[in-house]
C-alpha cells in the first residue's frame, strides 16, 4: 500500500467506528428502537429515524454482495495495488459496507463468497477493516 | 385541457466541438454565455427577456462555481427573478426542465434559460482520483474505489449475477450507439465499432471495458422554455413538456438500495409518464443517459420498456441501432457523440431536435413523443421528461 493512500477525515459520527477498528473490533451502530444495525454511522437511524443508537461489536463475517477488480487505479496512490478488488460486503448483521478483499488471486473473488474482517493499520490513527475469503 | 401557461421548449443551442474540444476560444463561462445567447436568439428573444435562470456545473469549485446561478447571471449581465441551481449530477437538467415547467405554470417566470458548460477536456481537469475522504466518502475513497466507473461496474456485476446479463449484451449498446454517431456529423467518435472491439478493449473496472465508458469531452448547451401562449409570437415551433419526474436514493454506492435495479428511474419514469398520460409503448424516440453501457440497460428496465432482468435480451440484435425497432440515443450519446462531465442537457437538445424533425440522416420518421431520462452521480439520481410535438 502506498503511503499516499487517502485517509478518512474522522468526524463525530464516525469516531467510535474508527477507534474500534484501530483496536481490532468492527463496531457499527445498532438502533435501540427498531433493532437494526446500519452503516455508515449516522446520528439517526436511517431505517426508523430514531436517535436511540449505540455502537455494537459485530461478527466481522459476511459475504461479497458485489465487487469490481480495478485494472486501473483510482489515482496515483493506488497505482502499486493494481489489480485490486473493491467490494461491497454484506455483513451477517445486515448492513453493506465497502472494503477491499485481500487476495493473491482477484479472479477467485465471486458474488456470495464468504468473507471475514481483518484489520490493516494505515497510520497512527487509522486502521482499515479489510476482508479475506474464508 | 390545454392551457396558455403550459410549458414549452422554444430555443436550443450547443457549442461546436472538434476532437472533443471546443472550437471557439472562450472560458467555460464564455461558452455558457455563447450558447445561452444563441438559444434565446433562435427563439426570437434576447437575454434581457430571460427572468428564469437554471444551471448546474462543475466549474469554479471551490470558488465562484459554488454559487453557480449567481456567477452565471453576473456574467450574462441579467437579474433573474427565478433561479434553480439544483445539482443532482448529470440528470440535473431534466430536473431543471421540471422545475422551470412548474415556475412557468405558476406565473413565477416567463422565459426560463437552462445552461451547461464544461471545458474538462481542454483543461484536462477531469479528476478520477476519488472524492475527498470526508463524511460518507470516508468509507469509500480510502479503499481505492475507481470513481465513477467502479460503482457502475459493481452494478453490472450484480446484474450479471442475478439475470445472466453478459458483456456482449452491454457491448451491443455501445455498437448501436456508434451507428447513430456515424449519422451525426457533430459526433466525436464516428469510426466503425463491433461487439468484439468493445469486448477486447482495455478492462478498466471489471466487468466494464474502456468502450463501455462514455467519452471525456468539452461541451456546452442551452435550452429556452416559455409558455405556450408566449411561444405563439416566437420564431420556432414549440415542443411541449408534457410530463416530468425526479428521484434520488444514494451517492455512496454501498447505500444503493438494489444494485441491479434503478429505483430513481422507476420512480421518476412512473411520475412523468402518468403526468403525460403515456405508457412506454407510446414513445417514438428515447434519449437516456449512457455514462456507461450498464446505465442504459438498467434505465430501460426501470422505465418499463422491458421487464426487470430482461434488458440484455432487449438490446440484443442491434435493436437500438438506426433501423432497429427501438430508436435510442440518436445523436450518438455520451458513448460516441460527447460527454462533458454532465451530459443531461444534450439528451434534451437531441430529443427536441427529433421532435422538430431537423435531424437529417438520423431523423426518426414520425417522431411525435420522446422520453428523456437523465441519470446522475453513481446511479444516484434520475429525472424523466416527456416531450411532445405540439
Ligand atoms: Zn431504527
Amino acid at each position: 500500500m502506498s503511503t499516499e493512500q487517502p485517509l478518512p477525515v474522522i468526524d463525530h459520527d464516525s469516531a467510535p467506528y474508527w477507534q474500534a477498528a484501530h483496536e481490532g473490533r468492527l463496531d457499527i451502530p445498532l438502533c435501540g428502537d427498531c433493532g437494526k444495525h446500519h452503516f455508515y454511522p449516522r446520528a439517526i437511524c436511517p431505517h426508523c429515524h430514531s436517535d436511540n443508537l449505540n455502537f455494537d461489536t459485530v461478527s466481522g463475517r459476511g459475504e461479497v454482495h458485489t465487487f469490481t477488480i480495478a485494472r486501473r487505479p483510482a489515482g496515483p496512490a493506488f497505482a502499486d495495488d493494481v489489480p485490486y478488488v473493491v467490494a461491497l460486503i454484506e455483513l451477517e448483521e445486515g448492513p453493506r459496507m465497502m472494503s477491499r478483499i485481500q487476495t493473491d488471486d482477484p479472479e477467485k473473488v465471486h458474488i456470495g463468497a464468504k468473507v471475514e474482517v481483518t484489520f490493516v493499520k494505515a497510520s497512527d490513527e487509522i486502521t482499515f477493516p479489510y476482508f479475506t475469503m474464508t | 385541457m390545454k392551457n396558455g401557461r403550459d410549458p414549452v421548449i422554444v430555443g436550443l443551442a450547443d457549442a461546436p466541438i472538434e476532437g472533443g474540444k471546443f472550437v471557439t476560444k472562450a472560458s467555460v463561462l464564455g461558452h455558457a454565455a455563447l450558447v445561452a445567447k444563441a438559444a434565446v436568439e433562435e427563439a426570437g428573444l434576447t437575454l434581457d427577456d430571460v427572468d428564469g435562470l437554471l444551471t448546474a456545473g462543475m466549474w469554479g469549485v471551490p470558488g465562484p462555481g459554488q454559487l453557480a446561478t449567481v456567477t452565471l447571471g453576473e456574467y450574462l449581465g441579467i437579474m433573474p427573478t427565478y433561479v434553480d441551481g439544483t445539482n443532482i449530477g448529470g440528470s440535473a437538467f431534466e430536473a431543471h426542465v421540471a422545475h422551470a415547467a412548474m415556475a412557468l405554470r405558476e406565473g413565477y417566470c416567463e422565459v426560463a434559460l437552462i445552461v451547461y458548460s464544461s471545458d474538462q477536456k481542454s483543461l484536462r481537469s477531469r479528476n478520477l482520483g476519488g472524492r475527498p475522504s470526508v463524511l460518507s466518502m470516508q468509507h469509500e475513497t480510502p479503499y481505492g474505489m475507481p470513481t465513477p466507473v467502479g460503482g457502475y461496474a459493481m452494478a453490472a456485476q450484480r446484474h450479471m449475477h442475478e439475470y445472466g446479463t453478459t458483456s456482449e449484451n452491454l457491448a451491443e449498446i455501445a455498437v448501436a450507439t456508434r451507428k447513430w454517431a456515424q449519422l451525426n456529423p457533430a459526433a466525436t467518435r464516428r469510426d466503425p465499432l463491433t461487439v468484439d472491439d468493445v469486448m477486447s478493449s482495455t478492462m478498466i473496472s471489471e466487468p466494464l471495458h474502456l468502450l463501455d465508458c462514455c467519452l471525456v469531452t468539452d461541451g456546452a448547451g442551452a435550452i429556452v422554455m416559455t409558455t405556450a401562449e408566449r411561444a405563439k409570437d416566437l420564431r420556432t415551433k414549440p415542443v411541449a413538456v408534457k410530463g416530468y419526474g425526479e428521484a434520488h436514493t444514494h451517492w455512496a454506492i454501498a447505500e444503493m438500495p438494489d444494485l441491479a435495479r434503478l429505483l430513481p428511474a422507476q420512480k421518476a419514469g412512473e411520475t412523468a409518464m402518468k403526468m403525460a398520460g403515456v405508457s412506454p409503448s407510446d414513445i417514438d424516440v428515447v434519449e437516456v443517459y449512457d455514462s456507461f453501457t450498464i446505465t442504459v440497460l438498467l434505465t430501460l428496465e426501470a422505465l418499463g420498456f422491458c421487464k426487470i432482468g430482461e434488458g440484455g435480451d432487449f438490446v440484443s440484435g442491434q435493436r437500438t441501432a438506426p433501423g432497429g425497432a427501438f430508436p435510442m440515443n440518436t445523436n450518438g450519446g455520451g458513448l460516441s457523440a460527447l460527454h462533458p462531465g454532465m451530459y443531461g442537457i444534450f439528451l434534451l437538445i437531441e430529443a427536441t431536435r427529433q421532435l422538430r424533425g431537423v435531424c437529417g440522416d438520423r431523423q426518426v420518421a414520425g417522431a411525435e413523443t420522446a422520453l428523456v431520462h437523465g441519470t446522475g452521480g453513481t446511479l444516484s439520481s434520475g429525472a424523466t421528461v416527456i416531450l411532445q410535438k405540439d
